[in-house]
């Protein structure tokens, strides 16, 4: 069962073929008997999934079932589990049991999916490799007859090695980089980046307001469309939630894909890709033209300063927000605290790890008297010649498609003396985050045996169009279905 | 662009955060490689460009004044590290 996806899963739910205490158990034991090796969760809710597969089924026996009913999924740590422990991979929130739900996580569970437990990520989503969480690196399945351990990508890094080594069938994730696009590429799974304000960021730990944006990850294509028609839609609660209608996502999925116009943004296929992994993508491409595809070359001029921009901008919005940890309301207070001062500046360098801290005081300098109008006004300029790079882009073809990440899954601590060599990782993800356009990670090929993504970026809204392509493309390749060893 | 050990310890105590001795010289090299990084966008032309707070130009949506949350003290205060009669309890900050 566990190596089915969430629709065939739904599907053997409903014909009564087994019950979710079954399916339950039977991932909760591969969890308990393999995540030693990954560490891809931080918490595993044991009686607490059990607890609600019995009650899925219940549903299910009085004919009141969704698609999602008793089928196991994951929570990447960073959306709040009322009653459960949400750490966002840090010290700082590793006592925090929040009093609410998230949104997101309100939502599963009225669709009675059953959450095994909180995926483990890069500490408050910042990294590409998940080996800044305080709960230990994260072991990416693939790559590993090799005997090297290689990283998962990240931040979203529990939640896609989880799904890669088949512990759950789907799991929620948050993108403010990349950070579900490049640990899907790297894991070999696929993954949606929703339109900036698509799904609600309510309890949903924030790292960069104008840029985080809740997620999916899973399998399939056609997983995903079931995850986001389940995350979707207005929020009140989230002063950046749009208020706009929610198609379903999966009923678009068998669109024939002729006349689909495709685009290749040339400043993605440059020297910092390696030519195996532009082989793959050039391949992957070729197929769509076999489904009818048209494909020509465009420009994205200003995307070579997305990372210059980002790393003002994200640090800046990051010092902000994680300024509410002062060891006063929740979360972790130093021992003994001399004054206030003692107090807020000890618990803050005991909490945080090296990477938050790094990126608080970029952020603080950037947004400091005398530095504001040189950083972060300049970076906001340069955000919308960056975004308008994508509407020109976007009059002429429908989707563009590019490579996720530069290289496949790197080795543990390849990356992790020098910061700038590991923000390179996004290179190609991050723009997208700053238009706040969505975009997916498709299995598309190997490089050395290690997965590689193909990135499928649309227009706004048009989250509908990135999934029928993803699952047009599923229906003639199998990238997807490949198992690590 | 290189940033100082004094701007370094400036910026640690506008962001509370406390940094050791030992701490600073790496933190001089790993803040003056990010800032030589984002030094990119100094050459980009942006005059006449709106800088951008939002992907989709949204404003703050306002809603009417009026109670929608119930208290909750008691679960906040559950897990907070310090309290005393229902306050949030912090060193002494007035003799």
């Amino acid at each position: 069962m566990h190596n089915k996806s969430v629709a065939e899963l739904s599907r053997e739910l409903e014909s009564g073929k087994i019950s979710s205490v079954e399916l339950t158990r039977e991932f909760l034991d591969r969890i308990k008997a393999e995540d030693k090796l990954y560490n891809s969760f931080i918490t595993v809710t044991e009686d607490q999934a059990l607890a609600d597969a019995k009650t899925a089924d219940e549903q299910r026996a009085a004919g009141k079932a969704s698609v999602w009913t008793g089928v196991p999924f994951a929570h990447k740590d960073i959306f709040c589990t009322n009653g459960v422990a949400t750490t966002a991979g840090s010290k700082m929130l590793a006592n925090f049991v929040p009093p609410y739900d998230a949104t997101v996580t309100a939502n599963f569970r009225a669709a009675g999916a059953v959450c095994l437990g909180k995926t483990n990520m890069d500490e408050f989503a910042m990294g590409s490799s998940n080996e800044s969480s305080f709960f230990g690196s994260v072991t990416n399945p693939w790559g590993l007859s090799s005997g090297d351990k290689r990283v998962p990508g990240g931040s979203s890094g529990g939640s896609a090695a989880a799904i890669a080594a088949r512990l759950v069938p789907a799991a929620t994730a948050t993108d403010t980089g990349g950070s579900i696009r490049q640990p899907a590429a790297l894991c070999g799974i696929t993954g949606l980046k929703p339109t900036y304000g698509r799904v609600s960021r309510y309890g949903m730990i924030a790292f960069a307001s104008s840029l985080d944006q809740g997620g999916t990850m899973a399998r399939t294509a056609e997983d995903n469309a079931l995850m986001l028609n389940v995350m979707a839609g207005f929020d009140p609660k989230d002063s950046t939630s749009v208020d706009r209608a929610v198609p379903d996502y999966t009923a678009t999925l068998n669109e024939p894909l002729k006349g689909l116009r495709v685009g290749l943004p040339k400043e993605y296929f440059s020297d910092q890709l390696s030519p195996a992994m532009e082989q793959q993508v050039r391949n992957a491409v070729k197929e769509y033209e076999k489904l009818g595809a048209t494909v020509k070359e465009v420009s994205l001029p200003h995307a070579k300063l997305a990372i210059a921009a980002y790393y003002v901008i994200a640090p800046a919005e990051a010092s902000a927000n994680l300024s509410r940890f002062d060891g006063v309301r929740y979360g972790y207070r130093c021992e003994n605290p001399q004054d206030l001062n003692d107090l807020y500046t000890r618990t803050r360098a005991e909490g945080f790890g090296d990477e938050v801290k790094r990126r608080i005081l970029v952020g603080t300098y950037a947004l400091s008297a005398g530095y504001f109008d040189a950083y972060y006004l300049k970076a906001q300029k340069v955000r919308r010649l960056i975004q308008q790079d994508f509407i020109n882009a976007f009059k002429e073809v429908d989707v563009l498609m590019s490579p996720v990440s530069p290289s496949p899954a790197f080795v543990q601590g390849a990356n992790t003396n020098d910061p700038v060599t590991m923000y390179l990782e996004d290179i190609f993800t991050i723009a997208v985050n700053l238009a706040g356009v969505p975009a997916m990670s498709v299995p598309a090929g190997f490089v050395d045996g290690l997965p590689v993504g193909l990135q499928i970026i649309g227009n706004y809204f048009e989250e509908a169009r990135l999934l029928n392509a993803a699952h047009q493309f599923q229906q003639v390749t199998d990238w997807h279905q490949k198992l690590p060893q | 662009m290189s940033i100082s050990r004094e701007d370094i310890e400036k910026v640690a105590v506008l962001a509370r955060i406390r940094v050791d001795e030992a701490q600073i010289s790496a933190l001089e090299s790993d803040l003056g490689n990010i800032l030589n990084l984002v030094d990119e966008l100094s050459a980009a032309d942006t005059a006449n460009i709106e800088p951008l707070s939002h992907p989709l130009d949204a404003v703050q949506r306002l809603r009417t004044d009026e109670v929608t949350e119930t208290n909750q003290r008691e679960a906040f205060q559950a897990i907070a590290p310090a309290t005393e009669d229902g306050l949030y309890l912090v060193p002494r900050v007035i003799e």
